[in-house]
């Protein structure tokens, strides 16, 4: 582990020790990704502005737009209040926007010539990748905390566990668009060419997974496509758990294909970033 | 330099290449590389801008892949053995590699956790280096309200935290005032007593001539010329006398090219002026004189200097590298 050891400790990484190395090279993701995590959240609290960006949009619609909702929802009779309906739509939305754009800050440092600098040691670089992530995921989860706060005087109800099991849900949003984000920046390297791509991405995700308005009023060529979308049954899963209504299949279903999903992202950007080479 | 004794290699390339390809071009960067740099030495890269300097740096330092040959960098085979490089070496690029919202000690206690050490151990190494850079009354700002030559003093903390064996710097000086280039070879000269071998690139004559023990001259991709800045001298053969021709170029370029004791010459249409090596410049320039005047050429000027680099550079390629540092 120890790398200022140099010729004696190094030479074990070439002998015939394939277990220990594993167990050494694990144990450096590890470390590095904490390394990493505590440096990225450290530099994100001091200088909070992406951190409130990302929550604007979302708590302008439950200023707005949540209102409205609340009346032409209590007109259809549907019995239940707007805001468990809502809310956790706009937690889905803050989990997108708030790691989606999180490869802007890794072309600053790729422009800073921090990359580089980490590059050139011998750190993990699936550390590179994940230290970064797990940031977003915990400012994302403290803005859900915020949203959350912010909505109940509005007539939001909460149920525990069912927020506890959503944040899990939130994470694992967070563990599939921040690793993508962050291997597209590195592939694209400029804003200019970065910005668009996610724009267009974002855009058509959000509407089409019904956080606005129910999905049930969409004609079927839209429901479909809806269907298609992964982010409608993180969206469903993540009602059911609002409403406590803990029999609800969505559940298992929005949390199964999120988990798969982050699974493959993160080993597709941490291929991304072992080969990187430019 | 006086000093200077030839030690083993500690990074030998050879036939090192790299190719860029894109849909629409391709670019030979590195066209075959061969040089040796021995432990203890700076060694120098000089050439104009898009000569493959930064290319080569970049593959011996890991970061790119060369399309082809092999190198040796710090007793590791560089592309068998990429990550025991990366512990044996350190590497500070060109534009920087600093984070403005980090604090220099920041920076330097993460650098020296990435290569392994506690924190503990990067603690202490951090505060060490920052004494050694005189950083100690900047360690805990940002680096964002650095000045450029603290900021480059900086990079090179970063690059020597883990006590590397060879230490790469790509144009260290670049865009720095003379008083903070002045301290940043004092920093590599301080670095070289320590042991560290030094390799640079740099498109400063000046620097590659009073900074480096041994250099090598790099233009598109080849390297055109390697040595000791007096050996690379010696080679240009003898003074350099340059004389303003206005106009009448091409009858000089003739008439001294006739004379016995001119080794070479050329004629420089760009700048108007008839170049030419003789081996005693002192000597040779009365005999000019009445020559030119003898056949009725009347010089705007005459100059005679002891060879630069710029002359081994200009010898080598035909183009003078102050005038491709200036367009």
């Amino acid at each position: 582990m120890t790398a200022n050891a140099l010729p004696t400790a190094t030479a074990s990484s070439s002998s015939t020790k394939p277990l220990a190395i594993e167990r050494t090279t694990r144990m450096r993701t590890l470390r590095d990704t904490w390394l990493i995590f505590r440096r990225s959240l450290v530099l994100t609290i001091r200088q909070p502005t992406w951190i409130v960006i990302g929550i604007m949009y979302p708590v302008i619609y439950l200023v707005l737009f949540g209102p409205l909702l609340d009346v032409s929802i209590k007109q259809s009779g549907a019995g239940v209040s707007a805001y468990n309906w809502f809310v956790p739509g706009l937690l889905i939305q803050v989990a997108l926007f708030g790691t989606a754009f999180g490869g802007f800050g890794l072309i600053a440092e790729l422009r800073y010539g921090v990359v580089e600098r980490m590059r050139v040691t011998p750190m993990s670089r699936t550390a590179m990748l994940l230290g970064r992530s797990l940031r977003d995921v915990v400012i994302l989860l403290f803005q859900a905390v915020i949203m959350i706060s912010l909505a109940i005087p509005f007539g939001l109800h909460i149920d525990v566990a069912g927020v506890l099991v959503t944040f899990g849900l939130l994470a694992l949003i967070g563990l599939v668009v921040a690793p993508l984000s962050y291997a597209a920046a590195l592939i694209l390297k400029s804003e200019d060419a970065f910005a668009p791509l996610v724009q267009s991405l974002v855009m058509p995700l959000l509407l089409l997974s019904g956080i606005l308005l129910p999905m049930a009023l969409a004609p079927d060529w839209l429901r479909f496509l809806s269907s298609l979308n992964p982010l409608t049954h993180a969206t469903d899963a993540a009602r059911a758990l609002f409403n406590s209504d803990w029999g609800n299949p969505e559940i298992a279903v929005g949390v199964a294909i999120t988990t798969v999903l982050a699974v493959i992202a993160v080993w597709i950007a941490s291929r991304t970033f072992s080969r990187a080479n430019a | 330099m006086a000093s200077y004794v030839p030690q083993a290699a500690v990074i030998e390339t050879s036939d090192l290449r790299k190719t860029f390809k894109s849909r629409k071009s391709t670019v030979e960067a590195v066209r075959g590389v061969d040089l040796t740099v021995r432990g203890g030495e700076i060694f120098g890269f000089l050439g104009p801008n898009g000569a493959g300097k930064t290319t080569t740096l970049r593959m011996l330092a890991t970061l790119i892949e060369p399309t082809a040959g092999q190198a040796t960098v710090a007793g590791a085979d560089l592309s068998r053995q990429p990550a025991l490089v990366r512990e044996r070496i350190g590497y500070v690029p060109q534009g920087g590699s600093t984070d403005p919202a980090e604090t220099g000690r920041g920076e330097l206690v993460l650098q020296g956790r990435l290569y392994g050490m506690s924190g503990a151990e990067a603690r202490a190494r951090a505060a060490e280096v920052l004494a050694t850079l005189d950083l100690e009354a900047a360690a805990d700002r940002a680096t964002g309200t650095y000045s450029g030559g603290m900021r480059r003093r900086l990079d090179v903390g970063l690059g020597i935290v883990h006590r590397p064996q060879v230490l790469f710097l790509d144009e260290p000086t670049t865009g720095l005032d003379p008083q903070a280039r002045a301290r940043m070879w004092e920093e590599i000269q301080a670095l070289r007593e320590r042991g560290t071998t030094v390799f640079l690139t740099t498109h400063y004559l000046e620097e590659a001539d009073a900074l480096c023990d041994r250099l090598a001259i790099i233009d598109q991709g080849t390297i055109v010329a390697e040595g000791t800045s007096d050996q690379l001298k010696q080679k240009v053969a003898g003074d350099v006398v340059t004389i303003g021709v206005n106009g009448s170029g091409a009858s000089v370029l003739s008439l001294v090219q006739a004379m016995s004791f001119v080794r070479e010459a050329s004629h420089d249409t760009e700048a108007g002026v008839v170049r030419l090596y003789v081996d005693r410049g002192e000597t040779a320039v009365p005999h000019l004189l009445r020559s030119l005047d003898a056949a009725g050429f009347e010089p705007t000027s005459i100059a005679l200097n002891k060879p630069s680099l710029d002359d081994v550079f200009l010898r080598q390629t035909g183009r003078s590298l102050r005038e491709e540092a200036a367009a």
